[in-house]
This record gives structure tokens, C-alpha cells and sequence, in this order.
């Protein structure tokens, strides 16, 4: 098929590995999502916090020279780095988090099925699955490199400026840093997928991701207040992710009613189930109508 | 030489309705062509063979891939432009198909050289860097064949590709449809209800009826039969006349209208039509000799709903 002869060839060159093709799309849509620099500011804003802690934690480190330029204040005293700084470095991004995946979500499947394009990926050597998972890793890679990756960095930064003895305090951290963070993003991921999946107008999808969390918070304090109940928290994401990242980071809540860290794991894994369902109910070919 | 398209006894059933029945034949030639009227099943085939439905008995073959073990395989080596608009209207003509290159398995450089290269090809090559939501049906159409040829595949399955095409797009159309089947590197199956596109492009026929089988011949083959077509007109009650005509060995189509359309048999001489005629008191307005088309093989197969040839 050369230009110049514009005439029909065959390809008989080498092929890429099947395991890596769900990559494309990511490298695709961040092509696309990048062009829009309201987009690209909001990405870059995601980064002050975490730059912000990696200043505090170098200062906190060398408090002791930095008394020395100060006079008078040689009594001053580093502060404990520990679940409690790495809970408020999770919430902060897993907040900017869930305001880029808003962004970002909602036009991720619904262009596809509005433009029919499902078949022509679903034609060639390219699953349901992989469909998915490159389509997950567009939100999930972006905000991992905001949460878990700069979380992980401010870890080791911690761990090298530290005594040996502050790493085997708390070296757990780093397993729970992962951990909550990769939780977070999947859920939000997931729930922005699937959105994006059976709301074809951005806008209004945009809007549901967010509704799903301040509606989850309303009924469930509506359902605990008429019951008398704790249970109504099984419907609050965010009250569970909050209950789920108190137990990793190893922080004392409050005595009030809630439910249970294992009722809140059980929630987090029904939601993310009901995502996957959903996705997989809606992404195929072709729709069969009964 | 291995048969593009083998189907043994494939059914499928989609919902509580069964789409496709048994279907049973083989298809060897360069470019097939897929016949049948709205409902008859044939994008259903085309969804079974890609792999989106699943057969619900029997099996399909394709170059040799079984669609129930190989499915991956077919899709390396099929190229499939779908029937509906279906693009990726925010992205340029070259990304969508550089994508769609990629998504086959071509490495990203050779998938870009081979996307402006299949955008030349078709005639869009002015065009490649605009954004495909932008473009003209014909255009969309041209963007469509242009995905679906872009990793070289083996076989290509059009689905009314000149569908809304103007008489010079579709010309255009048709070209490059006989030159990517003149290039000997691969095969095509045509889907379409435009007889006349089958008829110029496609070496064998397929028709299907309600889900099933009911024609399947090589065109050339059923031309070189030269058979001796003939339209008639009548007036009055047919009393008989289409019986009689098949008992001297005619083949029959009674359509509306009066008109009946017949394959004269061997022996058999247009008197022996105007006797039989005359014996029923049957009056012929019209008279007149067929080319043997396409659509004498279509009606035909709409008109007996036999057995697969």
C-alpha cells in the first residue's frame, strides 16, 4: 500500500505482544485529555501538595540546623512523621484525585458507544477485558502518579533523612500508603467507568460521580437517624474509604456508631463488583435487544 | 486450497428468536457476496464470524479458524467495516486509524506509515489530519474501509460499504473494492442489498432467507449456464400456467402483478410458452428475454425457499 504506487500490499511485519495492547489506549486518551490546559493545570496543581510535604519532612529533618541559624530557639523539636502525616497526605490526594478523575471519567467510554465504536475494536485481537483495563489504566496510571508514587517517594525521602530506628517503627507505612491509595483509585475509577458507560452526556456523568458520594452520605445519615442504626454506612463510600484508611494507617476514630473495618472492606468490594457488572452488562459489539 | 468461509450447521440464536438456522456451505472464491432482504440475518452472520454472537449449534470456519476455538486468530486476520457510522469523531482521520493499526497489533511507527497509507489509498489522503466527526457519509464511509484494511488483513467483511455514497463515491467505492480483490492478498465478503454491487465485485453468492440458506453459487459458473431468462406479463387467471410451465421443465417465479418469470428448460421453445398460454385462455401483455442477473438469482431464491445449492 506505498504512497507512491497506491496500490493494495499486505502487512508481514512483526507484531507487538498481545499482553501490552491494552496500553494504547491510555497512550491514546492522555494525548487527547492533555491538549486541554484547564486539564493540564489541574494535573500539575495535584503535585504542590506532595512537593509542599517533601519540603516539610526536609525541614523537619534538619530542624536542628535550622535552630542553629535562628537564635534562640535551640529547644526546637522535629515532628513524628507517621500514619497520622500519611492519612492527611492520602486524603488531600485522593481528593484532588477524585476532582481529576471527574474530569476526566465521564468522557472515557460513553464517546465510544455514542459514536458506535465498540465493534471496531472488538473485531480485532482485542478483548472486553483488555478494553477495560486500558480504559482503567487512563485514570488509574494519572492517579497513581498523584497518590501512591509521590506517597511512596515522601516514604523513602522520610525513611533516608530518618534514623534506622524510625523505618523499623514504621515501615508497615509503606504497604499501607499502597495500599489506600490503590483502593481509592480503583474505586473511583471503576465508578467513573462505569458512569461513563450508561450516561452518555458528560456533564450529567461528571454530576453523578459526585452525586453518588454526597447522596451515599445523605441517605446514610437519613437511614442511621430513622433506624437507629450504624448500618446506613454500608451505602457511604466515603465514610467507609475513611474507616478503611484509619485501620491501615493505624489511627484511633472516634467512639461514635459505625460500622465495622471489615463491614467497610465487604462495601468497598461490593461497589467495586457492582462497577465491573455494570461495565461488563454494557461493553460489548453490539447490543442484543430481547 | 482452504475455504474462506466454512459453515457447518450454524445456528444462533439471539434473545428467545432464532436468527440463523443451520447454515451449511463453503465459500472458496476471492470475493463473496452476501444477499438477502432487511431481517434475513446477514449482519448476524457477519457478528457471529467476528466472534460478538455465539453460535448456539454448529460451527463456522474462516480460512481454516474455527470461531469457537480461534476467534482471536480470525480477528488477527480480518479486517471488518461495520455498517453504521462508527468512528471516533474527536480524533483525526491518521490517529483513529494509527489506533486501529495498533489495536491489530502493528508496532506504533508502522501503524502511522501504514495509516497515511491507507488513507491515500482510499482517496482520503487530503483529508487525514481532520478530525473524522468533521467529515461527509462518503468520507466516514472511505475512513471506515481505510481502519478496516489498515493491518493488511486477510479477509475483509464490508457491510453495505457504498451505503449513502453518491453515484461517483460509490463508483469510487466499487474501484477499490475489485482493486484490493484483483491484489490477490485478500479475500472479501460483501454484504450488501444493492444487487448490482455484488454483481460487480463478487465472484460467488450467498443469500440468505429468514435465517436460512436458500442460494449459494459461484456467479460465473451459474453465467456460463447461459440460461434463457424470460418476463412475462399475463392478463387474466393464471389457471395452472406456472404448474404447467414447471411440468415441460421450466423454473417458475410468480411475482406480483401477473408477472411470472421463467428459466426456459432444455427443449424448451418460447411457443411452447405461447401454447400453454393459449391453452388457459391466458393473455400475454408482455414478453421479453432477460439477461442472466444477479437479481433473476435473487428473486428466484426469495420466490423457492429450498435447500442451500
Amino acid at each position: 500500500m506505498a504512497v507512491y504506487k497506491r496500490t493494495y500490499k499486505g502487512y508481514e511485519g512483526a507484531l507487538t505482544p498481545e499482553w501490552s495492547r491494552f496500553l494504547i489506549l491510555p497512550r491514546y486518551a492522555w494525548a487527547s485529555l492533555f491538549k486541554q490546559r484547564f486539564l493540564l493545570i489541574l494535573y500539575v496543581v495535584c503535585f504542590f501538595y506532595p512537593i509542599g510535604c517533601a519540603v516539610f519532612l526536609y525541614l523537619n529533618a534538619n530542624l536542628g540546623a535550622l535552630a542553629s541559624l535562628i537564635p534562640g530557639s535551640s529547644t526546637m523539636k522535629g515532628l513524628d512523621v507517621g500514619g497520622t502525616f500519611f492519612n492527611i497526605f492520602t486524603a488531600t490526594q485522593g481528593s484532588l484525585a477524585f476532582i481529576l478523575t471527574s474530569f476526566i471519567g465521564p468522557g472515557l467510554i460513553s464517546p465510544d458507544l455514542a459514536n458506535n465504536a465498540l465493534p471496531l475494536y472488538f473485531c480485532r485481537p482485542f478483548s472486553r477485558t483488555e478494553y477495560v483495563l486500558g480504559k482503567l489504566g487512563v485514570v488509574a496510571i494519572l492517579l497513581s502518579s498523584i497518590t501512591w508514587i509521590p506517597g511512596l517517594l515522601l516514604f523513602l525521602m522520610q525513611w533516608s533523612l530518618a534514623d534506622a530506628k524510625w523505618f523499623e517503627q514504621n515501615s508497615w507505612l509503606a504497604w499501607s500508603i499502597f495500599l489506600g491509595n490503590i483502593i481509592w483509585i480503583l474505586l473511583i475509577s471503576l465508578l467513573a467507568l462505569a458512569i461513563s458507560a450508561w450516561v452518555r452526556w458528560k456533564v450529567i456523568a461528571g454530576s453523578a460521580l459526585l452525586l453518588i458520594f454526597f447522596l451515599g452520605t445523605g441517605l446514610s445519615a437519613a437511614i442511621n437517624a430513622v433506624l437507629r442504626t450504624a448500618k446506613g454506612e454500608w451505602i457511604d463510600i466515603g465514610a467507609n474509604i475513611n474507616r478503611v484508611w484509619a485501620e491501615l494507617f493505624r489511627l484511633k476514630l472516634g467512639d461514635g456508631d459505625m460500622i465495622s473495618v471489615e463491614e467497610a472492606w465487604v462495601s468497598l468490594f461490593c461497589t467495586l463488583a457492582l462497577c465491573l457488572w455494570l461495565l461488563w452488562k454494557k461493553i460489548r459489539a453490539y447490543e442484543v435487544v430481547r | 486450497m482452504t475455504p474462506v468461509i466454512q459453515l457447518e450447521n450454524l445456528s444462533v440464536r439471539l434473545g428467545n428468536r432464532d436468527i440463523l438456522r443451520n447454515l451449511t456451505g463453503t465459500l472458496t472464491g476471492r470475493s463473496l457476496g452476501l444477499l438477502g432482504p432487511n431481517g434475513a440475518g446477514k449482519s448476524t452472520l457477519i457478528n457471529t464470524l467476528l466472534g460478538f454472537y455465539p453460535p448456539l449449534t454448529g460451527t463456522a470456519r474462516i480460512l481454516g479458524n474455527d470461531i469457537r476455538t480461534n476467534a482471536n486468530e480470525i480477528r488477527r486476520i480480518v479486517g471488518y467495516m461495520p455498517e453504521n457510522d462508527t468512528f471516533i469523531g474527536s480524533m483525526t482521520a491518521v490517529s483513529f486509524v494509527r489506533m486501529m493499526a495498533e489495536l491489530s497489533g502493528l508496532p506504533a511507527e508502522a501503524a502511522l506509515e501504514r495509516a497515511h497509507e491507507a488513507l491515500f489509498y482510499v482517496g482520503l489522503g487530503e483529508a487525514r489530519y481532520r478530525q473524522v466527526g468533521t467529515y461527509s457519509l462518503g468520507m466516514k464511509q472511505l475512513a471506515k474501509l481505510a481502519q478496516a484494511i489498515v493491518h493488511g488483513p486477510k479477509l475483509v467483511i464490508l457491510d453495505e460499504p457504498t451505503n449513502g455514497l453518491d453515484p461517483p463515491a460509490r463508483q469510487r467505492m466499487l474501484k477499490l473494492i475489485k482493486e484490493m480483490r484483483d491484489s490477490g492478498t485478500m479475500n472479501i465478503v460483501l454484504c450488501s442489498h444493492l444487487l448490482r454491487d455484488v454483481e460487480d465485485t463478487c465472484e460467488e453468492v450467498m443469500i440468505l432467507k429468514q435465517g436460512e440458506l436458500v442460494y449459494s453459487a459461484n456467479l460465473e459458473e451459474e453465467r456460463k449456464l447461459n440460461r434463457r431468462f424470460l418476463e412475462l406479463e399475463t392478463y387474466g387467471i393464471q389457471n395452472g400456467f406456472v404448474e404447467a410451465a414447471e411440468a415441460i421443465g421450466c423454473e417458475c417465479a410468480s411475482l406480483a402483478g401477473g408477472r411470472v418469470k421463467l428459466i426456459l428448460g432444455d427443449g424448451v421453445e418460447i411457443r411452447d410458452i405461447y401454447k400453454l398460454a393459449a391453452e388457459r385462455d391466458l393473455q400475454l401483455r408482455r414478453l421479453s428475454y432477460r439477461r442472466d442477473t444477479l437479481e433473476d438469482i435473487f428473486l428466484k431464491a426469495m420466490e423457492f425457499k429450498g435447500a442451500a445449492q
